[in-house]
């Protein structure tokens, strides 16, 4: 298996990838603090500056350093997808496993449900559920004022959405699986239908949840990202890199190289997870043709 | 038999539409501010009892329940109610918008499988090859570039540095000739198609070298057709089938891609129209954009089923709803 993972080249890189960008994205702080930078100070004097020695990669429009801001923004960016990613699996797995294990009418049911949240048309709905105003909902003030409520809200509306393929592939795992022999010994043994799903079944079906995870995880950055980038997902001042892209609109004419990073960066994370969603696939599937 | 199954999705999907349709009025009224207070802002004249009886009018002091219904009454008989920012009956605003968008993602779709069809097929010809890794490496980077990032790169490159395209809007003031138009629309055009063709290949790739693995191709083979005679003669037309089947489930992705392309080159369509209205408290102009949108993919998911079983003689109807 590991073996196999390991000829997939791209996806080797890319997990060598990732594991850097994660290292100095929550190594932000400190590496702040080594080259004496600082994501927060505005320096009006040194607006928009070519790179230098201070500056690594220059500064932006209120003259703060581009290259701290890019790795706090990391720090949100990679966060918020793999929670997102996390949440999504957690709830898809759970559908799809009593779905497949309880079927008939139950099965159906979920299952139109699924197909529903399908055909949701799906940039549209998030940007609906990224204005919903909080307090309409009944929530207390001292929540919907919060500085981090931009994080966990965006967290919340990508896994409502984002469950459905995890809950497929579940569910049609489970089929096959409770059709097997030791599953019905385990029945036979009267094991409760708690244990035979927990022991028996959710352990065989790992493999496709890890790989739709993975995949997951590049597309839930590019909502994020574009969310940010309109103005309705991680709210300034917290760095994301989508959001880091909104001014960088305004400042095209201006002060085009603004542009490049972020975006590089989210290209580059996100071309990784496919690129190791891909080769797990590969070493976990071995029996998917491509 | 199809005919019944074609009959019983159409009401299936009414019934999912209804059901979305609920779901996206409320969330609606979820969204910040409400259009008494809108009013009130805009008219300082207004006093509170202005306000009740404003509400009592518009029946706003009603449980959601009931002002649902009473929208979705006055929706059945084609009225969707009034666009606060238009000034105008929100079903009259959608039209030119309606032609936009289809104008651009019809485009661009027709491009990728331009594209994405014979690059596939050249793909699958050659699997492990060289060509093949670099028409996969492109794929991923299609997929994986942010559509809004693309946009910003093609208009600094293009618009900014060199000059050579419009940076957005849909035509020149006071010029607005075929060709003008045409011009605004290559960036859009082109962004969609980089953000969709990646995923069209790579099915057109697995599809058809799933294909060239049966016993027919060896067959054909065998009677000493050339590749060429094989694979157009007989490979592709079940390669395809798939792919048809993929082409309609895409259409929400399609209008997503849609809506951000739209948003950042200024065109006027479905999509942009939705996020301004959505951003512009424009309360029905959005209920009606996200309603066009979902039926837009419930028609994409109707005519893959549909399509599926029309096209391919071999699917029996229990198959397909065994293998669901």
């Amino acid at each position: 298996m590991l073996r196999r993972f390991l000829q997939h080249k791209m996806a080797v890189l890319s997990l060598v990838t990732l594991m850097l960008l994660a290292l100095v994205s929550t190594g932000a702080p400190l590496i702040e603090g080594l080259f004496g930078l600082d994501a927060q100070a505005e320096n009006l004097f040194h607006r928009s500056q070519p790179p230098s020695l201070a500056h690594p990669l220059g500064t932006d429009e209120i003259g703060r350093d581009l290259l701290a801001r890019l790795l706090h923004g990391g720090r949100v960016s990679l966060a918020v997808a793999l929670a997102a990613a996390l949440a999504s699996a957690v709830i898809g797995t759970i559908v799809g496993l009593f779905a497949g294990y309880y079927g008939g009418r139950f099965d159906a049911f979920l299952m139109r449900f699924t197909d529903g949240v399908i055909s949701l048309p799906l940039l549209p709905l998030l940007i609906v559920l990224a204005a919903i105003d909080l307090s309409k909902l009944g929530l207390p003030d001292s929540f919907t004022q919060s500085e981090n409520v931009s994080l966990y809200r965006i967290i919340l509306i990508i896994s409502i959405v984002g469950w459905t393929t995890v809950a497929r592939l579940v569910r049609a795992e489970t089929l096959t699986l409770k059709q097997r022999e030791f599953v019905r010994a385990a029945v036979a043994q009267g094991a409760t239908n708690g244990r035979i799903m927990r022991v028996h079944i959710l352990p065989n079906a790992v493999s496709p949840i890890i790989v739709a995870t993975t995949l997951s995880v590049g597309n839930i950055i590019l909502f994020e990202s574009v969310l940010s980038f309109l103005g309705l997902g991680i709210q300034p001042p917290v760095a994301s890199w989508g959001n880091m892209l909104t001014n960088a609109q305004e400042l095209i004419w201006s002060a085009p190289q603004l542009a490049v990073w972020p975006g590089l960066l989210i290209f580059v994370t996100v071309i990784a997870f496919n690129f190791l969603g891909d080769g797990l696939q590969d070493a976990l599937d071995p029996r998917a043709i491509d | 038999m199809i005919f019944r199954y074609t009959v019983e999705r159409i009401f299936q999907s009414l019934l999912v539409l209804l059901v979305l349709s609920f779901l996206v009025y409320g969330l609606i009224g979820l969204m910040p501010g409400d259009p008494i207070d809108l009013m009130i802002q805009s008219d300082p004249n207004l006093t509170a009892g202005d306000a009740q009886r404003l509400k009592a009018i518009h029946g706003l002091d009603q449980p959601l329940f009931e002002r649902y219904a009473a929208w979705l009454g006055n929706a059945v008989q084609g009225d969707f109610g009034y666009s606060r920012n238009h000034r105008q009956p929100a079903i009259d605003v959608i039209g030119d918008r309606i032609v936009n968008t289809s104008v651009l993602l019809g485009l661009s779709l027709i491009l990728s499988l331009a594209i994405a069809i014979p690059v596939g097929i050249y793909a699958a010809l050659r699997p492990y090859s060289k060509t093949d890794y670099a028409v996969n490496l492109a794929c991923f980077a299609g997929i994986s570039i942010p559509p809004f990032w693309l946009a910003l790169l093609l208009i600094i490159l293009f618009a900014i540095v060199l000059g050579w395209l419009p940076a957005g809007g849909m035509m020149t003031i006071g010029d607005g000739g075929i060709i003008d138009r045409l011009h605004h629309l290559i960036l859009p055009v082109v962004t969609l198609t980089i953000a969709s063709v990646g995923d069209f290949t790579r099915f057109m790739r697995a599809s058809m070298l799933q294909t060239l693995r049966q016993d027919f191709i060896r067959t054909a083979q065998a009677k000493g057709l050339s590749m060429t005679q094989v694979v157009v003669g007989h490979a592709l037309r079940n390669a395809m089938l798939p792919l048809v089947t993929i082409i309609a489930l895409s259409f929400g992705r399609l209008f997503s891609g849609g809506l951000i392309t739209e948003t950042m080159f200024a065109w006027q369509g479905m999509g942009k129209m939705i996020y301004d209205a959505i951003l512009g408290n424009d309360y029905n102009l959005a209920l009606i954009g996200l309603m066009f949108a979902t039926a837009l993919t419930l028609i994409g998911n109707f005519l893959a089923d549909i399509g599926y079983v029309w096209l391919d003689p071999r699917v029996s109807l229990t198959d397909r709803e065994r293998s669901q």
